[in-house]
């Protein structure tokens, strides 16, 4: 039985849950945008769709220290500079970022384990929302995701007046536990109602129809040699705009800084959009921004299908649809590639 | 408008004067076009477009076209033509393989700003009488047509074509623009005010270098941030220091070369108002040395190229704005 | 940022010398016996215009809490102009740190020849204590760099 908590107690449920670890959720900054932040009191929760930047930072952040070193003489002392991670839940997930989670999980939870990404996986709590008004430049649908039933621990259901919450793991039904007394039952009737108008504008949205039947891993030479990629790359300026906003990029580069008094060593995003990125001793093995533009939608599209029992690993949130610079998107470019 | 110039151009491309179009390609949507090189009249009608949503500067690009042979037909906007000036003084674009259209320019659309009002799963916008009607998934909403231009196009300096070898429709004026207000407003406040407010806009910024890429002034082949052996080379901010140093830099590099054209506040993917950094450099040269607007022609000596003995001393900082 | 055995705050003051003027003057203001603080560190360079805004921000990361440049006065550069491009480069970007918000007190231009090492520890002194009002640097500080 899924229980409901009214809209004018979810000020109550922040400031339960804020109480005992650290809350994230969606809301409106000052230019219009979304973006996730640490819950505070008085602060609302978001009707966009989507946040500027995904939740998968939440996980995988934009840098991270990962060990320091000092040298005295010839001694040289490693440190371990990991900060303790703590309990903390993600509230307002939409689908499409709560599968990016799954492909993210692929890459850094099987052998070798990335630890400081699995920390990060055991205590975080991802609260998914259903989404209603599903935008324009959705396309989740086309990767088998169905955005009225999102995963996560827990997902919530709105139906206008408040949501229904519904436990998918262990880990969520100890958070629904938690907050029971905040909850009461409600006509579940509405909630079908509003699943099944979300599912009508589903078939609506301009991109419903679009196919990934010409990709994955089997059509690597004809998609890598296609002569597409030339007027496709054309226009790219190479900037990191898509890599940044999306939720499944998950490519980084270690580095290390000299602080004056030792070195800290630290990762941060990379994107294969960059004139350095796989940079080795003999020099760049994509030395055109073609090379470099096609190895972003090839791993999408047909390497990581290759290494995943065929699952893409684009999720359809549309961010890069909305953020590149010049509008060129994986969308226009899988329509181009499509063989009809 | 748009008929207009593709038909100049079939022509154009007809006659021999070129053998490419640059211009802009139509997207998925209504809103989302591309830059993009045309080569057949085939390609011209079924794709060119420009409407309300081409704000996209061409200049760039032709630094990479005019390295290759032939001649190319640019569609340039008033703004576009100061960056293309400015590339052809500093040797980047070579003049004679371009042949310069001049078209009206803004103010364009910013669909982001439509979106930032709540109005989602946006099918259409008709603009009728300064009001757009914009057609959603939802039903129909409304908007004021200036509270969606471009960040690029609040402000807009000059209706002016600096550059051009033949012009469709009428050539404008340099407007009186108010477009230091803001720069102005940030000076009135006192320094821990203006820190507090380019702490809460920098930190928004991912470091996708969008602003750097596409700003027609950024023309290195390698920039600093990306070049191991300059020392500062980062691809992410690890802290508000670098994010600091990334901003200052970049607009540093372009003082006195920038020509206001917007493009970096445009792109920017956090709406960080990266063009008071640009005005701020252009408010301070207009006011200490003298006015000037890069790219308004290919002679005037760049303000950080040149001197007089009396200049004023650095101390002036001191004396100027609030606190 | 330093701190002495009182635990009082010592600024760090990061001064760029000219090799042809201020440099010498250090070295006129040293053999007079004229008193400059400890606190201030000098970095010689060939001319105050090859100092680039990098240099000025790189020793605000590495923990300077003020940085202070000095070169030929106007008219007298070994190289003939190029101290009126510093002047230019360093007004612009003196006004942009303070338009960021960073305290203008921290950063200065000043003209001192070979002959002047009276106004080279005059001028030491007083920026070291116009930044030693101003406390540690802290809005344009890398936390990686400070000192543990």
């Amino acid at each position: 039985m899924l229980r409901k908590i009214t809209a004018a107690k979810l000020d109550q449920l922040f400031e339960a849950i804020s109480g005992k670890q650290t809350l994230y959720i969606p809301t409106d900054r000052e230019d219009g945008a979304a973006e996730f932040r640490k819950y505070e009191s008085g602060m609302k929760l978001s009707n966009a769709l989507n946040t500027v930047r995904s939740a998968k930072d939440f996980f995988f952040p934009q840098t991270e220290n990962l060990a320091a070193f000092k040298m005295e003489g010839k001694k040289i002392e490693v440190k371990d500079i990991r900060k303790e991670c703590e309990d903390f839940v993600i509230f307002g997930v939409r689908a499409c970022d709560a599968r990016s989670f799954d492909i993210l999980d692929k890459v850094y939870l099987v052998d070798p384990v990335d630890s400081f990404y699995k920390n990060r996986r055991d205590h975080g709590t991802v609260v998914t929302m259903a989404c209603t008004r599903p935008a324009e430049t959705c396309f989740c649908t086309a990767f088998g995701i169905n955005p009225t039933m999102p995963g996560g621990d827990v997902t919530a259901f709105p139906v206008g007046d408040g949501f229904f919450f519904m436990a998918n793991t262990e880990k969520g039904e100890k958070f629904l536990a938690e907050i029971d007394h905040l909850l009461e039952d409600g006509d579940l009737s509405r909630l079908a109602d509003v699943q099944e108008n979300t599912r009508n504008i589903l078939k609506k949205l301009p991109l419903a129809n679009l196919s990934t039947d010409s990709f994955g891993g089997d059509k690597l030479n004809e998609l890598f040699n296609s002569d597409k990629w030339a007027g496709l790359s054309e226009s790219c300026i190479g900037c990191g705009t898509c890599t940044f906003v999306c939720p499944t990029c998950q490519c980084y580069d270690i580095k290390d800084f000299n602080t004056g008094d030792g070195i800290v060593r630290f990762r941060c995003w990379d994107s294969c959009m960059y004139s350095d990125f796989t940079k080795m001793a003999h020099g760049n093995p994509r030395v055109s921004q073609l090379e470099r533009f096609r190895q972003r939608f090839m791993h999408k599209l047909v390497y990581f299908p290759s290494n995943n029992n065929g699952e893409f690993s684009c999720v359809g949130c549309g961010r890069c649809l909305q953020k590149c610079p010049i509008s060129m998107n994986i969308v226009k470019v899988m329509k181009a590639l499509e063989v009809k | 408008m748009q008929e207009a110039m593709i038909k100049r151009a079939k022509e154009l491309l007809a006659d021999g004067t070129v053998d490419r179009v640059m211009g802009w390609k139509k997207g998925e949507f209504f809103y989302d076009h591309t830059p993009a090189v045309f080569t057949t009249a085939q390609e011209l009608d079924d794709s060119f477009v420009c409407d309300d949503f081409t704000s996209a500067n061409l200049s760039k690009y032709l630094i990479k076209e005019t390295i290759k042979d032939g001649k190319i037909l640019a569609f340039l906007k008033p703004c576009d033509t100061y960056s293309f000036n400015q590339l052809v003084k500093e040797y980047r674009i070579d003049r004679e393989k371009v042949y310069v259209i001049g078209i009206p320019g803004g103010p364009k659309l910013d669909v982001e700003k439509i979106k930032s009002k709540g109005i989602t799963g946006i099918l259409n916008v008709r603009n009728e009488n300064y009001t757009l009607k914009i057609e959603t998934l939802y039903g129909i909403s409304e908007m004021p047509f200036y509270e969606a231009i471009s960040v690029k196009c609040e402000s807009c300096k000059s209706k002016k074509h600096v550059v051009y070898d033949e012009l469709i429709g009428e050539d404008g004026e340099v407007l009186d623009s108010n477009r230091f207000d803001m720069v102005e407003k940030l000076e009135n406040m006192t320094s821990q005010e203006r820190y507090d407010f380019w702490r809460s806009e920098l930190s928004k910024c991912i470091r996708c270098n969008a602003c750097r890429t596409v700003c027609p002034a950024c023309t290195c082949e390698k920039c600093v941030f990306e070049n191991p052996d300059s020392g500062i080379e980062n691809k992410a901010a690890a802290d508000s220091f670098e994010e600091n140093m990334f901003h200052i830099i970049r607009a540093f590099h372009v003082a006195g070369r920038c020509t206001d054209c917007g493009e970096c506040s445009r792109v920017c993917p956090e709406n960080i108002p990266l063009h008071l950094l640009n005005r701020k450099f252009i408010k301070d040269i207009n006011d200490l040395y003298g006015t000037y607007q890069a790219g308004e022609n290919t002679t005037d000596k760049a303000p950080l190229n040149d001197y007089k003995m009396d200049d004023c001393e650095a101390s002036i900082v001191h004396e100027r704005g609030a606190e | 940022m330093q701190v002495n055995n009182n635990n009082e705050f010592q600024p760090l003051i990061v001064a760029f010398c000219c090799n042809w003027c201020s440099y010498a003057g250090a070295d006129l203001s040293g053999t007079n016996r004229l008193n400059y603080p400890t606190n201030v560190k000098i970095i010689r360079v060939p001319c105050s215009c090859r100092v680039n805004p990098m240099f000025i921000l790189r020793a605000f990361q590495r923990g300077a809490d003020g940085v202070i440049l000095c070169g030929c006065h106007p008219g007298d550069c070994h190289y003939t102009s190029g101290n009126y491009f510093t002047r230019r480069r360093m007004t612009l970007l003196f006004s942009m740190l303070d338009f960021l918000g960073i305290e203008r007190d921290r950063t200065r231009v000043e003209w001192v020849s070979a002959a002047e090492g009276a106004k080279f520890a005059a001028t030491m002194n007083e920026f070291t204590e116009a930044v030693r009002k101003l406390g540690p640097n802290r809005r344009l500080e890398d936390l990686r760099c400070r000192k543990q």
